[in-house]
């Protein structure tokens, strides 16, 4: 593995290499078709460059380790408002995520739904494009509409583009104070119903999310003390003919409680896992119907139901086989995947994405991890690795 | 203004072209006659002007698909134009390009409060996409000071901001999905009302393009439910270090305002004459708001204050009423009319981090100096973006040019010290040819080579954004 230890060391190995190079931060977050290459490691590249609290602006290179950026911005009272994402619970991966992978696949939380994604907190990168060529887009402003905005582009774009060297961010205050209401339903019509009602308040929800197993909708209030404890009375006083309200204070009940949304750690020991982002109504009304029909998979709603998570055992795998012909766990992991993918294409269900985020390797082989896209953004896509990787080496067929 | 040197053998085919697209399009949507082509000489930025081939006003995605097709086959040169109210020259012709508007592309295709979005055809104004979702107490965020004339493509175009984004983000923060027809007539639907597409963020790389990769017909826009109030307080200062200091602690403190304003005395002084908000005449004054509940508003309210009067305000002003609240951005509201009663004015849009603002304001002082015109601050605080407005008078010779020198400086001096040139308004011609001071050669080769992917022939919009010397080539075929 080449950990190069600058950006200009970084530069010369890219336009050196002489076949594919498979990128990594952490390694954490192995989300993609498996890649073969010489593994090129960023974490080398790490230290914050810039920290203006007063400004909200933090600036890091790329392979700084994401608990180092959450220290330094907690020891300001601020924090990245997008919430991002650990995933070696959910993908028994070691080691320590990087921020520059957090960005490379634009990874963001429950708070998605308020605070928006990491690509909208981002403001500036630095990268190595594929000719081996330092580039550079944004800057260290939050309004900067000076040229294209590539910054977006390299968000998620996970390393297929250009390897992430430096990268800068609008944070924001980290809240005083924190309160949770679960509401206690056991259907999916009252849950989606105070998903809605709260996020069609003016209450500030920064978290929404069901875990139907659980039986409970979770909405989640943060800022000063006052405002969060007036909030919560007047949510509370929303949704009480929908069922029973309890109310949670503690900062670290809280913290872990949103954690274990945010991770996805119901579902850890499912050997397969998806995502999936629709509208709420059009999960609500369509998908989640199909699903309860065609196969009752463990399920656990974020982003007021416009996210779902969806995890499979081997057992349900094999049972959900034959139904479609298939023979065996694995051919019915194909299968699944392709009918929840057909499903997002298909405009009677109001449209959306799904992505097989855990699956053994030959599974991500062999499907198409990413919700294929249609016809002329795939050509856009094929045009724009062609300029920036002209010799298709970085991360080749990650992506699709 | 340097401008490209009109394709003759395209002029010469005027007459060919527009019976095209006049076959295409229904009867009255292709603008022609020299005489009503005139109409979309230029936009906002008046200084510059050029009569276009021609016109059309397609009222249908289909419509424009059908006229860009004809015009990538004809190899004519596209510009597409919101409602023309750019201050960078976005929407400026030149003589052998069409002029694609979208202003017959009104209407509101889908309401959806359940899921807290609109969908509309790009032509519609900023302000009627909250005046269609107002009723049930929703609104759209971005409001650039132009929002009762401009389009949503437009604002699509520029990624346009306003004076809200540090809580509620710009353009491309609110933007879910849009409808994009490519230059050869291609119709994609990118995202929509759901978060986060799959593959490549589209929409982040086409807002902001300024109408370079594509033309918007349709846009998913974000809505949000209105907080139940708001309110304002006014803070005095003797100087702009004073103030910047203050507005730092305030965002330090955990307080998010919904806006923080910024006027200098120049600016103070000339709404004062104008519009008699009772302002004090002092160095450097600042316009705090936040929103919530009456009670939510007391508790932000007092941190700020607490924090204001450690900063030994020369004024410190609270609201106790809706028509105090008025009264304390009347004169903000005012300041642009306030300027243009005085003088021809030129407004910029640099962005620097807050820490330079000290420093910014002197060096802009000292060279107001040097160049012998007026300059007036007025800016977005809580995210560095400022509105230097650089006075002259358009009769005097040189004055314009003067200005534009002096505009030129203040945008590098944003640069050097680790801003951009421009935070809301877009690059369009205006600021062309300064890229090269923000950018390397490679970074822009870089974009260049984005726009290769979606315009091969770069027909579209061709000559803004980026220094015309760096894009000959690609524009010669």
């Amino acid at each position: 593995m080449m950990t190069p230890g600058t950006e200009a060391d970084l530069a010369e190995a890219v336009a050196a290499a002489e076949g594919p190079l498979r990128i990594l931060g952490g390694g954490t977050r192995g989300v993609g078709r498996p890649v073969d290459g010489t593994a090129l490691s960023v974490a080398g590249l790490a230290g914050v460059e810039l920290y203006e609290p007063g400004a909200l602006t933090l600036v890091v290179k790329a392979g700084t380790p994401l608990a180092e950026v959450e220290r330094v911005l907690a020891a300001e009272g601020q924090r990245l408002a997008f919430e991002p994402m650990d995933h070696r619970g959910l993908l028994g991966t070691g080691g320590d995520p990087t921020i520059g992978g957090v960005v490379a696949a634009n990874v963001s939380g429950p708070r998605r739904i308020q605070a928006g994604a990491c690509r909208d907190a981002l403001i500036g990168v630095r990268f190595v494009d594929g000719r081996g060529q330092v580039l550079r887009n944004g800057g260290r402003v939050m309004k900067n509409v000076t040229g294209y905005d590539l910054v977006k582009l390299m968000a998620g774009s996970r390393g297929t583009l250009g390897v992430l060297t430096e990268v800068a961010f609008k944070v924001l205050p980290a809240p005083e104070s924190v309160a949770t209401l679960t509401l206690h339903v056991a259907d999916s019509g009252p849950a989606f119903d105070a998903m809605t009602r709260a996020m069609k308040s003016p209450f500030e929800v920064s978290g929404a999310a069901w875990a139907p197993g659980a039986g409970a909708v979770h909405l989640r209030l943060e800022g000063f003390s006052g405002s969060v404890g007036y909030r919560a009375g007047r949510l509370t006083d929303l949704l009480g003919d929908l069922g029973e309200v309890t109310v949670e204070t503690g900062a670290e009940a809280n913290a872990a409680l949103w954690r274990a949304i945010r991770d996805a750690e119901a579902l850890a020991d499912h050997p397969y896992v998806w995502r999936v982002s629709m509208a709420p109504g059009a999960m609500r009304r369509g998908f989640m119907a199909d699903l309860d029909r065609t196969a009752r998979f463990d399920r656990l709603l974020d982003w007021a139901g416009g996210l779902c998570w969806i995890g499979m055992t081997e057992a349900q795998a094999a049972e959900y086989a034959p139904r479609y012909g298939a023979d065996d766990a694995p051919a019915g992991a194909v299968r699944f995947h392709r009918d929840l993918q057909q499903a997002m294409a298909d405009p009677e269900l109001g449209g959306g994405h799904a992505t097989l985020v855990k699956g053994p390797a030959a599974l991500r082989a062999e499907v198409s991890v990413f919700q294929p896209e249609p016809a002329p953004l795939a050509a856009l896509a094929r045009g724009l690795r062609a300029q920036f990787d002209p010799r298709g080496i970085l991360n080749p067929g990650l992506m699709g | 203004m340097d401008m490209p040197v009109p394709n003759a053998a395209v002029i010469a085919k005027k007459a060919h072209v527009v019976g095209r697209l006049r076959a295409a399009l229904p009867e009255g949507a292709v603008i022609h006659d020299p005489a009503e082509t005139r109409a979309y000489e230029c936009d906002a930025l008046t200084a510059y002007r050029c009569p276009p081939l021609a016109a059309v006003l397609p009222a249908t995605t289909d419509e424009v698909a059908a006229v860009l097709r004809i015009c990538h086959e004809e190899g004519v040169p596209v510009v597409p134009r919101g409602s023309g109210t750019s201050l960078a020259g976005g929407a400026m012709p030149t003589a052998d390009s069409v002029i694609l508007g979208v202003s017959r592309l009104t209407e509101v295709l889908e309401v959806d409060y359940d899921n807290r979005f609109i969908r509309v055809q790009t032509g519609r104004t900023n302000l009627s996409v909250t005046g269609a979702v107002e009723e049930e107490g929703f609104f759209y965020a971005p409001d650039p000071s132009s929002q009762l004339a401009c389009a949503i493509a437009g604002n699509i175009a520029m990624n346009s901001g306003g004076a809200h984004c540090l809580k509620y983000g710009v353009t491309t923060n609110n933007l879910l999905g849009v409808t994009l027809v490519q230059m050869d007539g291609t119709v994609v639907e990118i995202g929509g009302a759901y978060m986060d597409a799959g593959g490549y963020d589209w929409l982040g790389l086409i807002c902001g393009s300024e109408g370079q990769l594509g033309v918007v017909t349709e846009a998913t826009l974000r809505i949000l439910p209105k907080p139940e109030g708001a309110r304002p307080v006014l803070m005095g200062f003797d100087s702009s270090e004073v103030a910047g200091a203050c507005v730092a602690d305030i965002i330090k403190a955990g307080v998010l305002p919904v806006a923080i304003e910024f006027m200098d005395r120049p600016c103070i002084r000339a709404t004062e004459a104008f519009a008699g908000a009772g302002y004090p005449d002092c160095e450097a004054l600042l316009i705090v708001e936040v929103e919530g509940s009456a009670a939510e508003i007391d508790e932000q309210l007092g941190v700020i204050l607490q924090i204001a009067r450690k900063h030994d305000p020369v004024e410190l002003r609270e609201s106790g009423s809706a028509e105090e609240s008025a009264r304390i951005w009347l004169g903000r509201k005012s300041a642009f009319g306030a300027m243009g009663q005085i003088n021809d004015y030129m407004c910029l849009d640099g962005t620097i981090p807050v820490s330079a603002l000290p420093l910014v304001l002197r060096r802009i002082g000292e060279m107001s100096q040097d160049y012998g015109l007026g300059v007036a601050n007025v800016f977005h605080a809580g995210d560095g973006n400022m509105h230097p407005l650089i006075l002259f008078d358009a009769n005097k010779p040189g004055d314009l040019e003067r200005c534009e020198a002096f505009g030129a400086d203040i945008l590098k001096l944003c640069v050097e010290v680790g801003g951009c040139l421009t935070g809301e308004h877009g690059v369009g011609i205006e600021k062309r040819d300064l890229m090269n001071v923000q950018f390397d050669p490679a970074d822009i080769e870089a974009q260049l080579r984005v726009k290769d992917v979606f315009d091969p022939k770069w027909l579209l919009n061709p000559a803004k954004v980026f220094p015309l010397a760096a894009t000959a080539a690609r524009r010669a075929g």
